[in-house]
């Protein structure tokens, strides 16, 4: 391997793999990469939980490996770093969107989704605080009648 | 007593506490009364385990011999556990679970926001990461608790009769020991009995929204926090650890 691959052309690599649980928005968007950085010639990427037990983290962790190997990477670390803890704010703008378009209500700070990903309307109504994985609840639209996710703000 | 022997003592109470209720919770996973609740059960039960891993995970790092949150979680036996009583209980029907579930999610929120600013880094930074997530299981049983108590007169008297059989089991939360004393002159943790007011109000204001009465009595179990646990314990372990006692090592 010649000249190291510069931090921003590593960034890209990993804006380009897929969160497991909802392929729609990266691990980027996500907010779960905390740090990517060369000490000497290993690259070390800092990854966060977003919740404790979730089962994806260590997909995840084989999906960076995966990727950043594919890239031409050989010395890689991965380390778990747990503060400051993840929130729901630490998803992008592009995350966001790409998940209402996906039919998932992005994270509200009044602690529920502000229309439905279907048909916009706001007369809605939770079903379950809890949904298919760690980060999602169930809601349901009065107007169109779809049952859809909510992506938790926490 | 060390500063370390105390904050290992400390990090099993706080990883055997979640372990044990997850374990119990998940005991309702396939037979919850509806499938929200169902699923939300599964998912209080992951975020349990996934803390555990942390403080279980640090507490065999503070002993020093070599033992993963794994060995302390499937390879100890009853009398090594240092959960509440509280978490051990059976999960009787739903109301029951529930109500064990609030009285805990109280305490936990309290002390994990306690924790966050822990003189020792470890354990403020787990703790700032799991308090997210209590804050979200006590949001869920806190209503749950009032949607029941305050509900049909089936629903109120269950509830009613969870609450003074759970009652006797909540004191073991404020009792101090050498532990909570080394701890908490250090400033790791609280002693245990300074979250009592705080968790008696969050509780009073809660139990009164459900139009249930808390029990006139102050009679507290106790002995979880030291290893002496019920009879209940020994059938929990028998199901979680089966697997790595009759096939030490499996792992998929």
């Amino acid at each position: 391997m010649g000249a190291l691959p510069s931090i921003n052309t590593v960034w890209e690599w990993l804006d380009a793999v897929p969160d497991p649980e909802i392929p729609v928005i990266s691990l980027v968007d996500l907010g779960i990469i905390r740090g990517v950085s060369w000490q000497d010639d290993t690259l070390v990427v800092k990854v966060t939980p977003t919740y404790s037990g979730c089962p994806a983290t260590s997909i995840i962790n084989l999906d960076i490996e995966t990727a950043l190997r594919a890239n031409g990477i050989d010395k890689l670390e991965l380390k778990r770093q747990l503060s400051p803890p993840w929130t729901t704010d630490w998803l992008s703008a592009k995350g966001r969107v790409k998940l209402q378009e996906y039919g998932i209500a992005p994270p509200e700070p009044a602690g529920g989704p502000a229309n439905c990903p279907q048909c916009n309307s706001t007369n809605l109504s939770g079903i379950s605080q809890f949904g298919s994985t760690p980060c999602k609840a169930q809601w349901r639209c009065d107007d169109c009648l779809e049952p859809f996710d909510y992506f938790k703000c926490i | 007593m060390t500063r370390d022997e105390a904050l290992f003592q400390f990090l099993l109470r706080l990883g055997d506490n979640t372990v044990i209720l997850s374990h119990r919770i998940s005991e309702w996973v396939g037979h919850a009364p509806v499938l929200e609740e169902d699923i939300a059960v599964a998912n209080t039960a992951l975020d349990l385990i996934g803390q555990t891993q942390l403080w279980l995970g640090l507490a065999g790092e503070i002993e020093g011999k070599d033992r993963s949150a794994d060995d302390l979680a499937f390879l100890r036996d009853a009398w090594d556990f240092r959960n509440l009583l509280l978490v051990e209980r059976p999960n009787g029907d739903f109301g029951k679970t529930i109500m064990r579930q609030f009285l805990f999610d109280a305490w936990q929120t309290i002390m994990l926001g306690k924790l966050m600013s822990s003189t020792d880094e470890r354990v403020a930074e787990i703790a700032a990461k799991a308090s997210k997530e209590a804050a979200y299981h006590l949001e869920r049983s806190a209503s749950t608790v009032v949607g029941l108590g305050d509900g049909t007169d089936e629903s109120h008297d269950r509830m009613q009769t969870a609450l003074d059989d759970l009652w006797d089991y909540t004191g073991e939360m404020f009792l101090s020991d050498e532990v909570d004393e080394v701890l908490s002159a250090e400033g790791i943790a609280p002693a245990a009995a300074s979250l009592k007011d705080e968790w008696i109000d969050l509780v009073d204001r809660i139990l009164a929204d459900a139009t249930l009465a808390i029990p006139d009595k102050n009679y507290a179990h106790k002995g979880g926090k030291t290893g002496q646990h019920t009879e209940h314990l020994g059938f929990i372990l028998a199901d979680m650890q089966f697997l790595q006692r009759a096939y030490p090592g499996a792992s998929w």
